[in-house]
């Protein structure tokens, strides 16, 4: 009766629908608020790092799995893309595109292929091209643009310090500095990267990656709560060296590396309980390198470490078994 | 400076040296020199076909055994068995060479799939839930987990006939891919002299009819290379036949009289009337007086 | 605030097409093939012979042990053989094939529509009754009633739990049952209760089915002891130990019986048959199937006897649809695709679904992303991604150290992973090969 036969396969016949580019693309458009406020306040420079690193991600992404992995590129999954994304937004926008291209090699190839590919690498890639480019190239990717309004420059815009590195001024010697009310630190108004310098922008991403359920709360209330507790008692036994925590929470990359990089699924534990674990051990590495270290930004540093933890939480965090303790 | 760096340097890489040497004395392991011997001669692959954990094991098993009766390496085979013997001392059986056998003849083009399989594909998922995506449930899945199994490249997965294919060159009788074939299609026999042999390449245990509807190539249990074999190598058991190989002497009547062409002759050569494989009708039984196999120079 | 069960779960699009269909009784077909191995544990030894003639509810075949269930025909005729039939397991199993001849019944079966409401047999007599009708599990897991309400000495049930809940996409059987026969069910549930010894029930049914949430409440305001509890949607709430744990809030411990925990629990189908069983003297030889798919013209809910060849009942629904790709026994979550349409409906199909063939070609699938998604939804708290792994490299230490043999098969992680990896067909694989490890390990012991 049928001239085509019957499909058959074990059970379940029904597949909910989501899918890896689902979410990568999920998270990337709930980087657009921070991408649209970047490029306001950094202009062309912001168009142009951001297109690069994508570029670039996407390319050596490509190249490196056809001809070198000798497999089928998965470009359309969108996850070097979004590679490409957080990439740029954790770098100045006057970054030159020479160094934009060894970045986004790091992070795809080093931090991401050499490892097998989506799924397989114990690292953050984007993070892992940030810090290789801040420990290769510290002067570049230590020097801020200051925002403007739709600046038209790129490699040749002014720069100026930026909140954290006041904030280390203070904590090393104790003399009080300027530091830029809180409007402006929600709304951008501050040097920083491309990506972390609108808290609120941030946070719209964070309750669109939520309302999609793409990522859960625990990681990022567990690494800024841990930072304003540790933050805050520093703060209360000496206000002299140390800032309130508001002002820890709303600057430097601690938002964008909390909601969207240590998020990320393949180096973030797969327990409830070990994401609170991870997330407190962030917040205390991240305050640890602030207020004690040589570096005015411990963030890459703090959730780099915390990846490489990441298998020995798993081992230890099982799942709530039904029937069980 | 550089002076008294070199100096210091120098020292400790001396006092290591002699810790190192000291300690490597003191707490030597005293082996049985031939252990290692034996385990140069073997060919070092770590297959496990012999039985033992490794070639170190096995060199082991070999030194401590009174006799080397029932000690095999199977991937070295004679050459090397007869080097372990002359090593130790013993004496040494060669035992025939086996190698493995796909008893599947099922071909995409004979068996016509019923189904299309969307599940995982493993030979082993397959079989536990459905018996394959044609009619016939006892035959090769061709999903290749005798494929991934075989540490020695010698079993592949034809494209176009679909079944498993193994490379008597290659192959070292292991027994990795019988035990891997959830259908237990795959055996180890005889190579056979020359590598002749002749096997029933069908395990479908259906009755004839139902058999053949599924596969034209398929053993339906007819009987007649029982009545042929003047060696009682053959038997019929739930509708299929079976050829014991130690009683086989590669007459290949059975081969003639077969009306479907499953039971297979391997590396003879051709005989003066040719016979088709993918058969419909019986095939002229004993028409030719082509005896048991001759020394054919045509290889 | 409605109750459900703790750990995991997901919430599939219902497809309830077929929901308020008034059940409606299919024609007897012309041949019926049923078979012997209908139930979990032993198939069941034929005791009639070719060219036997069978009334309905003739005993065809007799329980092959403890755990296995009489068989009995569902038609008057001639037993034509008994030979191989392919099954909804793909392979061919033993069966009894009859061929129709008019529509006789045994004389000891009550064929009428009055409620009997009242039952003086004592408990053991009712589980014999149960026994000799030959019920199941009916909501697919057809395990024979009468052992599960024998449970091993020392365990005593308090509640009885009706699983009311059809969790499963598209079938309604169920449901229709209980919004044409609620008497009858809860006249059943007094029978279980009185074998169970147990003073109270609780029928669980799932808040997407109000009206017949509705209509048992105010039916069992005559029937003291039995109580309706509303349930929260959610896959797989009508899992045995999921049931146990929204109904008692108390959760199976691995390993263990459900009775463990207090509860017994039957499917409202299998209630309704073991009021037909013992009220009716009916023996199993009917049941409630659903009909359905997004492409079938007719969605319905029909009582079909035991043995129908399911070509007969696509027919009822309006043909097979051109672009059907599967068809399914059972629900599209835990159901098993069908090799053709030869085969028969048993006591365990609660539905046939057609898929289009858009929906049942699966996605090639990529590495595990570690998304922990499927960690999230298993209702029993495992981790699919690592048991699955664990399978590939037949590392069975591992995957019997994560709990493996837990996995209650129902598909809510390979629903949910966004890799499309096939996870349950390797835990599925890895399951048995841990539980037959264990087995041997006892026996050797």
């Amino acid at each position: 009766m049928e001239n085509n036969s019957l499909y058959i396969s074990p059970s379940p016949h029904i597949h909910g629908g989501d899918s890896i580019s689902r979410n990568m693309y999920g998270v990337l458009i709930a980087l657009i608020p921070a991408f649209l406020v970047s490029l306001y306040f950094f202009g062309l420079g912001s168009l142009i790092v951001t297109a690069n690193s994508i570029i670039f991600c996407a390319f050596f992404e490509y190249v490196i799995a056809k001809y070198i992995l000798k497999r089928k590129p998965t470009l359309y999954d969108g996850s070097a893309i979004l590679t490409g994304a957080l990439l740029a937004f954790n770098l100045p926008s006057n970054l030159p595109v020479w160094i934009i291209a060894i970045g986004a090699l790091a992070a795809i190839g080093i931090g991401k292929m050499s490892f097998g590919g989506l799924g397989n690498n114990i690292f953050n890639p984007a993070l892992t091209g940030r810090i290789f480019l801040l420990i290769s190239f510290p002067a570049q990717m230590t020097t801020w643009p200051v925002p403007k309004a739709f600046p038209m420059t790129y490699v040749d815009a002014q720069t100026g310090a930026t909140v954290l590195s006041q904030m280390k001024i203070m904590a090393k010697s104790g003399t009080a500095v300027d530091l830029p009310n809180y409007g402006n630190m929600l709304f951008g108004n501050m040097g920083g990267s491309l990506g972390e310098i609108c808290a609120i922008a941030l946070l719209l991403g964070f309750v669109y990656l939520l309302a999609k359920k793409i990522i859960t709360w625990h990681i990022p209330v567990a690494i800024l709560g841990t930072v304003f507790v540790f933050t805050g008692i520093m703060w209360l036994v000496n206000p002299v060296h140390y800032v309130n925590p508001i002002y820890h929470l709303l600057s430097g990359g601690l938002l964008l590396g909390a909601i969207f990089m240590a998020t990320d699924y393949v180096t973030s534990p797969v327990t409830k309980k070990g994401m609170i674990i991870y997330g407190v051990g962030i917040g205390v590495l991240t305050t640890l390198i602030r207020l004690f270290g040589s570096y005015p930004e411990g963030m890459s540093f703090a959730i780099f470490i915390m990846n490489g933890v990441t298998p020995l939480i798993n081992v230890f965090c099982k799942p709530k078994r039904f029937g069980g303790k | 400076m550089i002076l008294i760096a070199v100096i210091v340097l120098g020292f400790i890489g001396a006092l290591s040296a002699i810790l190192l040497f000291a300690a490597s004395k003191k707490f030597e392991v005293v082996e049985d020199p031939r252990i290692a011997q034996v385990q140069e001669a073997l060919p070092g692959a770590n297959c496990g076909g012999c039985g033992f954990p490794g070639c170190s094991g096995f060199a082991n098993a070999c030194v401590k055994a009174d006799s080397l009766d029932g000690l095999l390496c199977t991937v070295g085979g004679a050459p090397v068995m007869t080097k372990v013997a002359e090593i130790l001392g013993k004496e040494v059986k060669v035992a025939e060479p086996k190698v493995a056998v796909v008893r599947c003849n099922g071909t995409c083009s004979v068996r016509p799939r019923t189904n299309h399989y969307e599940g995982a594909k493993a030979c082993s998922i397959a079989s536990s839930l459905y018996g394959g995506e044609t009619g016939c449930s006892f035959g090769c899945l061709g999903y290749g987990d005798c494929v991934a199994v075989c540490k020695f490249d010698a079993i592949h997965i034809n494209s176009e006939t679909g079944i498993a294919e193994v490379d008597e060159e290659k192959c070292t009788a292991c027994g990795a891919c019988v035990k891997a074939c959830p259908k237990k299609i795959i055996e180890l026999r005889n190579k056979g002299p020359k590598s002749r042999r002749i096997f029933v390449s069908c395990v479908n245990k259906d009755k004839g009819a139902v058999a053949r509807k599924a596969c034209t190539n398929a053993c339906i249990g007819c009987g007649k290379c029982e009545k042929e074999c003047k060696f009682e190598a053959i038997t019929i058991e739930n509708n299929v036949a079976y050829i014991d190989y130690t009683k086989c002497r590669l007459c290949r009547k059975c081969v003639d009289v077969c009306p479907t062409g499953a039971i297979h002759e391997l590396n003879f050569p051709p005989k003066v009337k040719v016979e088709k494989v993918e058969s419909k009708t019986e095939t002229a039984a004993g028409s030719n007086p082509a005896p048991t196999s001759k020394p054919e120079v045509s290889e | 605030m409605l109750k459900t069960f703790r750990i995991g779960g997901i919430h599939p699009p219902e497809n309830k097409l077929s929901a308020g269909k008034k059940i409606s009784v299919l024609a007897v077909p012309k041949q019926v093939i049923i078979p012997l191995g209908q139930h979990i544990g032993a198939p069941a030894q034929a005791v009639v012979a070719k060219g036997d003639v069978v009334k309905v509810g003739t005993l065809l075949a007799k329980a092959g042990g403890f755990v296995s269930a009489n068989i009995h025909s569902s038609v008057s005729g001639k037993v034509a053989k008994i030979d191989g039939a392919v099954d909804a397991s793909g392979y061919k199993r033993p069966a009894v094939f009859i061929d129709v001849e008019g529509d006789e019944w045994e004389e000891s079966i009550d064929r009428s529509d009055t409620l009997v409401k009242e039952c003086t047999l004592s408990a053991k007599e009712i589980i014999a009754k149960i026994a000799e009708a030959g019920v199941v599990g009916m909501g697919g897991a057809t395990f024979p009633t009468q052992v599960k309400l024998s449970p091993p000495p020392g365990n005593k049930a308090e509640v009885v739990i009706i699983n009311g809940v059809e969790c499963e996409p598209y079938l309604t059987a169920d449901h229709e049952l209980m919004m044409e026969k609620g008497e009858e069910i809860l006249v059943g549930v007094t029978l279980l209760m009185k074998a169970m010894d147990t003073k109270r029930a609780v029928i669980g049914i799932e808040n997407n089915k109000r009206d017949a949430i509705k209509h048992l409440t105010e039916l069992s305001a005559s029937f003291p002891g039995i109580e309706i509890m509303p349930l929260k949607m959610k896959y797989p709430q009508g899992g045995e130990k999921q049931l146990i744990d929204a109904v008692l809030r108390r959760q199976v411990k691995s390993g263990a019986l459900p009775i463990t925990a207090g509860a017994l629990v039957q499917n409202v189908g299998t209630v309704f048959a073991v009021y037909e069983a013992v009220q009716k003297n009916k023996p199993l030889i009917e049941r409630v199937v659903t009909v359905t798919g997004k492409s079938v013209a007719n969605p319905s809910n029909l009582l079909v006897r035991i043995g129908t060849p399911i070509t007969q009942l696509l027919e009822a629904v309006g043909g097979v649809p051109e672009d059907t790709g599967k068809i399914i026994g059972g629900g599209p979550m835990m159901g098993k695709a069908l090799v053709s349409t030869e085969v028969p409906i048993t006591k365990g199909s609660s539905g046939i679904l057609l898929l289009t063939k858009a929906e049942s070609v699966r996605h090639e699938y990529s590495d595990c992303i570690r998304c922990a998604k499927c960690v999230d939804v298993c209702p029993m708290g495992l981790n699919p991604s690592l048991l699955m792994s664990a399978t590939e490299h037949s590392n069975w230490d591992m995957a019997e150290k994560n709990f493996i043999f837990d996995c209650i098969e129902c598909g809510s992680c390979t629903f949910t992973c966004p890799a499309y990896r096939p996870l349950l067909d390797y835990i599925r694989l890895g399951k048995g090969t841990v539980m037959g490890i264990i087995k041997s390990r006892k026996s050797t012991k």
